[in-house]
């Protein structure tokens, strides 16, 4: 049993997921059991893998006992417990929140939600990277599909937009692999990082040209600055709780490029070290720029919320350009904050939107809320957690990123970072100023939010307080991560015990 | 047969790319499949070009690369299912919004 805890997270979703297709409609009670069941297995299943990879070790699950580097492994090592507990907690929330009535208004919701989270599980636990296109597929197909839920004329543009650019993007993703295959003849990563370190020096451009390309394509799913046109109308025309999913898309595609970028390209590839870094340093400092243009410039509460998104990518992404564990590890936990705290504000968003009624979330006045306090004493928390002010989370994610830059690193990430940190401040009071105070007299709105609504909610934000409290443990834990990701031979000695004696 | 092979997915992929390119949503379409096609032609020829090679490993001397082959079966599928659904997403859009155009404009020029 114990032994098999690894491929639970895969296995769970996809389980729940086709007891969830049994019947297209009704059955309203029996598909949000399941589906708040399964989601709250995966969370203990990823609390106890967590566990697992907290001791240092390496484990992996040859899928049908093919052991590497011939086989489909799914890897656990401390980055990717990490990455599949964050994706868990946020499932947790976001399904609680769609009980409210969000699944109701398409056909189902749940069971392609579960798919989504078997996407999610599988991207971040592979160790190959044909695999990893197979997850990227899966996650893909069923976010298309939840992105169309519920319909409308904006969520059937923003799909068109986006179906469109990712299969164009997995076209890019397959002619990568293949250039790499033909270049290692591996498709393991830890295997191919191995083949690296003896690579005959003419096919050194090939296999930069797979390598930049991988970057592209990764790029596009994080939304890197010239690739991410997409994200703001697909994520503010999104239902709420599939838009608080998507929280954690983008950081798929940040885990695959901190993953192929420290494993394969590290600092054993020979000529190929961080051939990727000085690509995703400038373009995550001009996607920081970018995002805090387009914050201040948002008419719509859910538009600025995608814009948030986009400032943490930036973020993130700048971690992954410095290119050593301090940042890898501040990142990390900027990763989690962010992830969560976003999720929640889509969902708060979606909350405030329900209860104005007509002007929704655009940012103009309207009638008062019903329950406007507690509604804006939320959305207060959520702002502070989300700029970036102490005492909550934010303020700790940006001051250990700050702190991880040096030399001159220094010079362009601090005053962009505060500058966005600055700018997302001033839109998102002018926001809540707007919509909580700048009321019309007359009648409150709107009628009283489902519970399920808030407990969902209230669980995403309530990280922002938790991870100032357990910011010990979560940051040694996050130092650890960034330590281990330094030293790629530990995986690649774990997976191929014979890769070792070839050095 | 190398340059026959790389000139049809080069003319594949550069087609794909043009229609992909377009504004109305049926050439789009056309493109993405297009270039799924020149990518699944790609793939295969990764393992390297054998003519009349076993994909198995124990069968002879002349044998091919059975690894690609298996990569592109994949690629069939997960193309085939990504190219149903866009059409249909491609009619509903051109059902909701008016018209085929990609940014539901109703002209090109605005």
């Amino acid at each position: 049993m114990i032994q098999h805890l690894i491929v639970f997270p895969v296995v769970l979703p996809l389980v729940a997921g086709i007891l969830l297709l049994y019947q297209r409609q009704g059955l309203v009670r029996y598909k949000r059991t399941v589906s708040v069941v399964a989601s709250i297995l995966l969370l203990f299943v990823s609390i106890a893998l967590v566990n697992q990879a907290a001791s240092g070790d390496i484990t992996y699950y040859a899928l049908g006992d093919w052991q590497p580097p011939f086989g489909v492994v799914l890897v656990l090592d401390r980055l990717s417990a990490l990455m599949v507990l964050v994706t868990s907690i946020l499932a947790v929330g976001a399904v609680i929140f769609a009980c409210g009535g969000d699944d109701e208004k398409g056909s189902n919701f749940h069971g392609l939600f579960q798919w989504q989270l078997l996407g999610i599980n599988g991207a971040f636990l592979t160790g190959d990277l044909f695999n990893l296109f197979v997850f990227f597929e899966v996650l893909l197909l069923a976010s298309y599909a939840l992105l169309l839920h519920g319909g409308g004329k904006a969520r059937i543009q923003a799909s068109v937009h986006y179906v469109v650019l990712n299969l164009a993007g997995s076209s890019l993703f397959l002619i990568a692999v293949g250039i790499l295959y033909g270049a290692t003849g591996t498709l393991n990563m830890a295997d191919m990082a191995h083949k690296l370190s003896n690579l005959p020096a003419e096919r050194e451009g090939l296999v930069t040209a797979g390598a930049l390309m991988l970057l592209v394509v990764f790029g596009l799913k994080a939304a890197i600055l010239p690739l991410y046109f997409w994200l703001p109308r697909a994520y503010a025309a999104a239902p709420a709780p599939v838009a608080a999913l998507f929280a954690i898309m983008t950081k798929v595609g940040i885990y695959a490029i901190l993953r192929v970028y420290s494993l394969i390209f590290s600092d054993q590839a020979g000529g190929l070290v961080a051939l990727e870094q000085p690509w995703v340093w400038w373009l995550a400092l001009a996607t920081l720029a970018a995002a805090g243009v387009g914050v201040i410039a948002a008419r719509d509460l859910r538009l600025l919320i995608a814009y948030l998104v986009l400032i943490s990518v930036g973020t993130l992404l700048a971690g992954i350009g410095m290119r050593s564990p301090a940042a890898t590890s501040a990142l990390l936990y900027y990763l989690i904050h962010t992830t969560l705290i976003t999720g929640g504000l889509f969902l708060l968003a979606e909350m405030i939107g329900l209860q104005r009624g007509k002007p929704g979330t655009r940012i103009v006045k309207g009638r008062p809320l019903v329950q406007g306090n507690a509604l804006a004493l939320t959305f207060f928390i959520g702002a502070i957690a989300v700029a970036g002010l102490p005492p909550l989370s934010g303020a700790l994610g940006k001051a250990l990123m700050l702190n991880a830059a040096e030399g001159g690193e220094r010079l362009w990430l601090w005053p962009l970072l505060l500058l966005t940190s600055l700018a997302s401040l001033i839109a998102l009071s002018r926001a809540g100023s707007t919509l909580f105070w700048r009321s019309h007299r007359g009648s409150p709105s709107g009628s009283n939010l489902s519970r399920y609504q808030w407990i969902g909610m209230l669980w995403l934000l309530s990280a922002a307080p938790l991870m100032v409290a357990f910011a010990g443990p979560v940051s040694s834990y996050t130092q650890a991560t960034g330590e281990q990701l330094a030293n790629p031979q530990l995986l690649i000695n774990s997976l191929l015990p014979d890769a070792g004696d070839a050095q | 047969m190398e340059m026959l092979y790389a000139i049809t997915t080069g003319i594949l992929t550069a087609c794909g790319l043009y229609l992909t390119l377009r504004g109305r949503t049926f050439p789009v379409v056309v493109g993405l499949t297009l270039l799924s096609y020149a990518v699944n032609l790609f793939l295969f020829s990764m393992g390297g070009l054998t003519t009349d090679g076993a994909a198995l490993v124990n069968e002879g001397t002349n044998i091919a690369d059975p690894l690609p082959q298996a990569l592109v079966l994949t690629a069939i599928v997960i193309g085939f299912a990504m190219t149903a659904f866009v059409v249909i997403l491609a009619m509903r859009a051109r059902s909701e919004v008016g018209n085929d155009h990609v940014d539901g404009k109703k002209e090109d020029h605005e």
